[in-house]
């Protein structure tokens, strides 16, 4: 266990790269549909995905679109804190399989301490970290902190961050590179225009790290028009719509690629 | 005496360049939002203090808003309370809340970034009523995102706001009031940051909203502070306002922060109760957080969720508070209390009474809160932030005070 957690996530990539494949970054937010039943949904995407992100529940998802905002709001109903979560990841990521982010808003995570988080993620077999309302003027303290057990923090740039801004998001990326295909909240289904493939490979060119395309993505169609441009897809909003259908999300990643 | 440049000095110290009230302040958003914000520093830089866009501004607030707003002298509740009352009126200003000096500014601003359309968000429905009105003097299409529940509550701002030709999106989502239609706004900015502009109704959001809707404020308590010196000859010992998200309040606070002899006091929205969800007093008992841009004092669960809130007016019902307040209230330069929703409608039912002044019951709870200031304090001058006209409270009052009034 020399590797670096941040290693371990950028190496999946690049292994689903090697194999000829684009890597599948799949997306459920912790205890929805179900409580009882998300231990379980997780071992099943973390089989089927190259990466999984594990969406902590917020109050205020306001990056989010209307199906991770209903999957936030009844994960909360269901009682998920995060401490819970980490108890949950731990019994996954313990059986080897896809390294394991969490997507969380930063309050949770200020609440849970700033200073202690990074050690009991580790400890859980926690990868890195997402944090879409933290942009990398806010990032040092909780970058600082995540160094430590060199877990990473994945940076997102999107179509309007301008060029000098996105070299410099770049620069010291670590994990991945989230690009974010869009302007607007997750999971709108969207055509995937030769301006965004263009975007694409400009983040690639600026990035040392393998960057996958996420927002809005839920069709081989699309994922496929991404192949050569990206290095992964994270597919969010359309695998939580397949979980809450009671549905596997094996055959439905499978059916991406 | 102060000097003015004293204070002009001073307001230059808070936020820094990244929008830091201290601690309290900071930019969290996603990446998407922060060119946008970065284009509205740099238009916040050109414009607000250049001389055209003040000209405008000014013309505007005199011919259009009706500045200044009079201070009126309350001969009744003085001799009541046992004390010399001043109420700033702001309930006065066009479409009758301090919101419209905001607005006007925002959208002003707007068009010289070039902006396409407006988007708001509406708590009691003041800043979506002065947003709507903004928008069509300047011949912009707008939309306001308003709680479901506000909506019902605050009708006849529902109707006003379509006269004005804005088209009016309830929010369903949460408990349905301000914080998940600012949640929504948000939402629809991230969509079109670059032609959009969002036009926030307090000092509250992601840096440089909290700088810039304050110095757009600021003239309420200029013209305070002057028209206190020239009727009164003296400064106020107290002045209070009331604060939800806190722009009437750091309105009239922030020219009279120089002046040590001044006695600022915030008053929240205790609604019903000390307990997390029975009030919306963020600075009474909220702890440190980053709720829709900033990191202030929110009402927040151990795990880090924020909590609906409760007040009986929904203009204050929000689980957040502008992060130049937390700081004041760390410094201790200001002080902060909440009223309680039966405190707030007593005491506008006796300024209406006593002073035919109907406050909003936002407004009331800056008199709920000056009336037990007058009890221990007797013969202080107070000046009161009249924030707004309760007119458009009519449904919420028949319900409360109404039915057991002779």
């Amino acid at each position: 266990m020399s590797v670096a957690p941040h290693v371990r996530i950028s190496a999946a990539i690049t292994a689903a790269r090697d194999a000829g494949r684009i890597a599948l970054v799949g997306f459920l937010t912790a205890g929805f549909p179900s409580r009882d039943r998300f231990r379980a949904d997780l071992a099943a995407v973390a089989a089927a995905a190259d990466v999984v992100e594990v969406g902590v529940p917020f109050s205020d998802p306001m990056a989010d679109g209307t199906t991770i905002q209903r999957a936030s709001f009844g994960a909360l109903a269901n009682g998920v804190t995060l401490p819970w979560i980490l108890g949950e990841v731990a019994a996954v990521a313990a059986a080897g399989g896809a390294p394991i982010l969490l997507m969380s808003y930063l309050n949770p995570l200020l609440a849970h301490g700033l200073e202690r988080l990074p050690e009991a993620a580790a400890a859980a077999g926690v990868a890195g970290f997402i944090v879409p309302d933290l942009p990398f003027e806010e990032r040092a303290e909780l970058k600082g902190a995540l160094d430590r057990e060199g877990l990473a923090l994945v940076q997102m740039v999107t179509p309007v961050t301008p060029p000098p801004r996105l070299e410099r998001l770049c620069a010291d990326a670590r994990g991945f590179v989230y690009a974010v295909t869009m302007t607007g909240t997750t999971g709108h289904a969207a055509a995937v225009p030769d301006d965004v493939l263009a975007y694409m490979d400009r983040v690639r060119a600026a990035s040392k790290v393998p960057v996958c395309a996420g927002f809005g993505i839920r069709s081989r169609e699309q994922v496929t028009r991404f192949a050569g441009h990206v290095d992964g897809v994270v597919v969010g909003s359309a695998l939580v719509e397949t979980l809450e259908r009671g549905e596997d999300p094996r055959a439905f990643l499978a059916s991406l690629r | 005496m102060t000097s003015g440049a004293g204070a002009a000095a001073s307001a230059a110290a808070v936020p820094d360049r990244r929008g830091r009230f201290g601690p309290f302040g900071g930019r969290y958003v996603p990446e998407t939002l922060v060119a946008a914000l970065d284009r509205l520093q740099a238009g916040v830089d050109r414009y607000l203090k250049n001389e055209d866009f003040q000209a405008e501004f000014k013309q505007e607030l005199a011919s259009w808003v009706g500045r200044p707003t009079a201070l009126t002298h309350a001969p009744t509740l003085s001799r009541r309370w046992g004390a010399d009352v001043w109420l700033k009126r702001e309930d006065l200003a066009h479409t009758g809340a301090h919101k419209i000096n905001n607005a006007i500014g925002q959208t002003l601003l707007a068009k010289r970034l070039g902006a396409k359309r407006i988007i708001a968000e509406t708590g009691a429905g003041q800043h979506g009523v002065a947003s709507a009105a903004a928008a069509a003097r300047l011949g912009m299409p707008c939309t306001v995102y308003m709680g479901a529940v506000d909506v019902e509550r605050q009708a006849p701002n529902v109707g006003r706001m379509k006269l004005f030709g804005a088209t009016v999106v309830p929010v369903t989502s949460g408990d349905a009031t301000l914080r998940v239609a600012i949640d929504e706004a948000l939402r629809d900015w991230v969509a079109d940051p670059e032609s959009t502009y969002y036009s926030i109704g307090s000092a509250i959001g992601p840096h440089p909203y909290p700088y810039l809707v304050r110095e757009l404020q600021a003239v309420i308590g200029r013209e305070a502070r002057a028209q206190m010196l020239e009727r009164t000859g003296a400064l106020p010992d107290a002045a209070f306002a009331c604060v939800g998200g806190g722009s009437n309040a750091i309105g009239l606070f922030h020219p009279f922060l120089e002046d040590a002899s001044v006695h600022l006091i915030g008053i929240e929205a205790g609604g019903r109760g000390a307990g997390l969800g029975d009030n919306a007093a963020s600075l009474t008992y909220g702890t440190p957080g980053v709720l829709q841009g900033s990191y202030t004092l929110i009402l927040q669960d151990e795990h880090g969720q924020v909590r609906e809130t409760h007040s009986v007016s929904a203009g204050l019902d929000y689980s957040g508070v502008g992060p130049e307040h937390a700081y004041l209230l760390r410094t201790g330069r200001v002080v902060y209390e909440a009223a309680s929703d039966a405190d707030a409608l007593d005491a506008l039912v006796e300024c209406a009474r006593c002073e035919g002044i109907l406050p909003a019951i936002e407004t009331a709870h800056a008199f709920a809160g000056a009336r037990r200031y007058a009890a221990a304090h007797p013969g202080a001058r107070i000046l009161i932030g009249c924030s707004g006209r309760g007119d458009k409270d009519l449904s919420i009052l028949q319900r409360t005070v109404l039915e057991g009034l002779a």
